[in-house]
């Protein structure tokens, strides 16, 4: 690791950056200081203007107030162009792939290689590819669609993306929700190499263990606004979760005692020809259980199969001793059951739809009187439960797409746990 | 924790390199298909009745096919970038009167203002159309389903029933819609000529590949940097362009004008492209597909008489061949996801 003096000047930084958007303030007081050869984690609840921030950085959005500057320069970014010109890469909570152009396309879009008449020089840009995937120790084909990338994949394209045009500011935008131990740590030591070659990384994360392995600073933010930046060595999880929070807060997870019940959900040899063979398991009352394995063990494909969205082969799923019929979610439903799906955006809400609309979906018949379904009472409704769950948001009656993405999970959670199931 | 020596290992490749290329010659397939089912149709029909290959009927065909797939090439640019445009047959309308009143007025001008004008109008109409899009930011269906009939009622207006015939038009430019040249007309020629350019320019420029890009995820594009509008009002602006052209094709073709050329050509023309691959959500086909379903759609017209098939059952094997190209794609979609989704992979992730 080169040397790094005690002060070195900050490579990017912002302070009091505002952004409204419309009655919602995203951010009051954004504050961040980036420097060459760190890791940055940038923490704070769900709503605290983390992505708006990043949104800032990267372009996307003009802030209302403030400075953002570049080697001590003030500088202006018109669009996410300006930004990237500028040698800053972010990669995107969400992926932001084109599922039908190459893997090589995907990475140099806008920058192809060029050859005679300002011809794209497609040999250059897949070797291009290639010697970038050896340097991540991937090995993708430069010319595979985009489409059907693991949510892992996709990241380290992004991440050669990012490499190819010598980003000097790497930021990432909750990259390891989505993945597995072993594609996290192949994560880190890509991030660590990075770092080495003097690039400022900017790494924003719900994990704490992964913050403090990988970061030297960390930034606080709450409700919009800078709280705090310090030395990770001088922190503890304990106080970060303080700052987070703006209170003091006894336990991060309380383990609560409890004694299990009966078994209500029974799995039996459950088998999908291809996809997963004989899973049986047991969750009792009053118990949580948790199904682990790698990215494409087969978990989420269980869970969709017991939810009754894909069919199985053979087996039985059982809900207090009823068997639920194979491929019908509607009965699982009707038997007490709730899935809260991986993706938010694709499977578990409609973005277009209003925060109440979303949140009272999976109660539109319980909550209509004759079969009409008034406003009234399915705002009455996720009242309650947007309240119960803290979501930041301006309007109820605001398109679910408007709120960021730990709210946009929350009306996931809010639409499920109102219907007060079994499991 | 094993962190570096583990992370570098290269994890199991994703695909065999064997299969992508197997997935990428699908789509090669998927336009050979259409060329196939082409010659399949010419050479039935050519058995049934030879006289279908002669000369004079070669050329109709080619002639036929002219200005359905200059209009094809342009509908598929828009339709690539994940719009449409339905005002193309009205533009067409506009650009065909507006040549014939210019030799109307000017007997002398030369051939070459002609193509100016059209080209002019449709390009004029096109921007129209792309600046709503992009400034106001309304879906291009509902911004062309609204120009369609503006268009159309300007160049009704315009006309005020009048009607202008083959003899108003110059020699010359009557001849071009009947000359050939190595057997090929020359009108057609125009159309290889569009499509050979559209096709290149589609393939090889990065402002062509860009418009893949936001057909594929408009909102990934715009985090890319790329400017989503100026390209969608560009694409706009370049199909108004060639149905400009269309339009003064039409004209040097059939000579005899009213306020009606064109009218409801739209859907065929969208019917051309959906056929011939190109995704109507966008960031797939190419122009060359867009054309040989252009060209098939319009020897089924010609074919079907000659076979002696009821004229009106060209509609339903019209609509039979969309449903078919739509269910095609579907098939090869879920083929090549299944393809290159490898066992380690996560569904839907």
């Amino acid at each position: 690791m080169p040397e790094r003096p005690e002060h070195p000047a900050a490579l990017l930084a912002l302070s009091g950056v505002r952004k409204s958007f419309g009655a919602v303030q995203a951010l009051v007081d954004g504050r961040l200081e980036l420097r060459a050869g760190e890791v940055h984690a940038l923490v704070g609840e769900n709503g605290a203007g983390k992505s708006t921030l990043v949104k800032v950085l990267a372009g996307v959005h003009a802030p209302d107030e403030g400075v953002v500057a570049l080697d001590g320069e003030p500088v202006f970014f018109g669009g996410p162009a300006d930004a990237r010109a500028a040698g800053i890469a972010v990669i995107y909570q969400e992926p932001t792939l084109f599922p039908d152009l190459s893997v090589a396309e995907n990475i140099f879009m806008g920058r192809q290689p060029l050859r005679s008449l300002r011809r794209i020089d497609s040999a250059a840009m897949r070797e291009r590819t290639s010697e970038l995937f050896a340097r991540l120790g991937v090995r993708l084909d430069p010319d595979r669609p985009a489409r059907g990338l693991s949510i892992a994949d996709q990241q380290l394209v992004e991440i050669a993306k990012a490499i190819s045009f010598d980003a000097r500011v790497l930021v990432m935008d909750e990259p390891t929700a989505a993945l597995s131990g072993v594609e996290v740590e192949r994560l880190f030591a890509v991030v660590r190499s990075l770092r080495e070659a003097g690039a400022a990384v900017l790494f924003i994360s719900h994990r704490f263990d992964e913050v403090f392995a990988l970061c030297q600073r960390v930034t606080v933010m709450r409700d919009g606004r800078w709280v705090s930046t310090d030395p990770t060595e001088d922190l503890t999880v304990g106080l970060v979760v303080r700052r987070m929070v703006g209170r003091e807060v006894s336990q991060l997870f309380p383990k609560q005692e409890t004694t299990a019940g009966d078994a209500v959900l029974r799995v039996r040899d459950l088998t999908r020809v291809g996809v997963f063979e004989k899973v049986s398991f047991d969750v009792r009352a009053g118990e949580i259980v948790a199904l682990a394995g790698l990215v494409g063990a087969g978990r989420s494909e269980v869970v969709r199969a017991v939810f009754g969205v894909d069919r199985y082969d053979s087996g039985e799923v059982a809900v207090a001793g009823e068997r639920l019929p194979r491929g019908r979610p509607s009965a699982a439903m009707a038997a007490g059951v709730a899935l809260v799906p991986e993706d938010r955006r694709q499977q578990g809400l409609v973005m277009e739809l209003s925060i109440e609309r979303n949140a009272t979906l999976t109660r539109r018949w319980s909550l209509s009187r004759l079969g009409l379904l008034g406003p009234r009472a399915e705002r009455e409704d996720a009242h309650t439960w947007t309240g119960r769950l803290r979501v930041k948001a301006g309007h109820l009656a605001d398109p679910v797409s408007t709120l960021s993405g730990g709210n946009q999970q929350k009306v996931v959670l809010a639409k499920w746990l109102s219907t007060t199931r079994r499991c | 924790m094993t962190t570096t020596t583990r992370a570098a290992a290269p994890p199991p490749p994703t695909r065999a390199r064997g299969d992508v290329r197997g997935a990428r010659r699908l789509f090669v397939v998927r336009e050979l298909g259409i060329a196939l089912a082409l010659v399949l149709l010419v050479a039935v029909t050519a058995v049934y009745n030879p006289r279908f290959l002669n000369a004079q009927s070669r050329k109709d065909l080619m002639l036929g096919a002219t200005i359905l797939v200059v209009l094809a090439v342009g509908q598929a640019i828009v339709v690539i970038t994940r719009n449409v445009d339905l005002s193309v047959g009205s533009v067409l309308g506009l650009s065909a009167f507006a040549t014939g009143k210019l030799f109307v007025a000017l007997p002398d001008a030369p051939i070459v203002l002609a193509f100016l004008a059209g080209i002019g109008i449709g390009l004029l109409c096109g921007a129209v159309n792309g600046a709503l899009i992009a400034l106001a930011r309304v879906p291009a269906l509902v911004v062309t389903l609204g120009t369609l009939y503006v268009f159309r009622g300007i160049d009704y207006s315009w006309a005020a029933g009048q009607q202008i015939n083959a003899a108003d038009m110059p020699g010359g430019f009557k001849r071009l819609g009947t000359q050939t040249l190595l057997g090929i007309p020359v009108l057609a020629l125009f159309a290889i000529v569009v499509l050979l350019i559209a096709g290149f320019y589609l393939r090889s420029y990065r402002s062509g590949r860009e418009l893949y890009a936001i057909g594929s995820d408009p909102a990934a594009a715009r985090l890319s940097g790329i400017r989503v509008g100026w390209r969608v009002f560009t694409a706009m602006t370049v199909c108004g362009g060639l149905a400009g052209l269309a339009g003064v094709l039409y004209a040097a073709r059939f000579g005899t004008l009213d306020a009606a050329a064109g009218t409801g050509i739209e859907l065929n023309v969208v019917a051309a492209v959906v056929v011939g691959g190109v995704a109507i959500f966008g960031g797939s086909g190419s122009v060359y597909g867009a054309a040989l379903g252009a060209v098939l759609l319009s020897t089924i017209g010609s074919a079907l008489p000659v076979l002696r098939i009821d004229p009106f059952w060209q509609q339903a094997v019209v609509g039979a061949l969309i449903l078919a190209a739509i269910g095609l794609d579907r098939a090869l979609t879920a083929r090549i996801a299944s393809r290159l989704r490898g066992r380690r992979e996560v569904r839907g992730a």
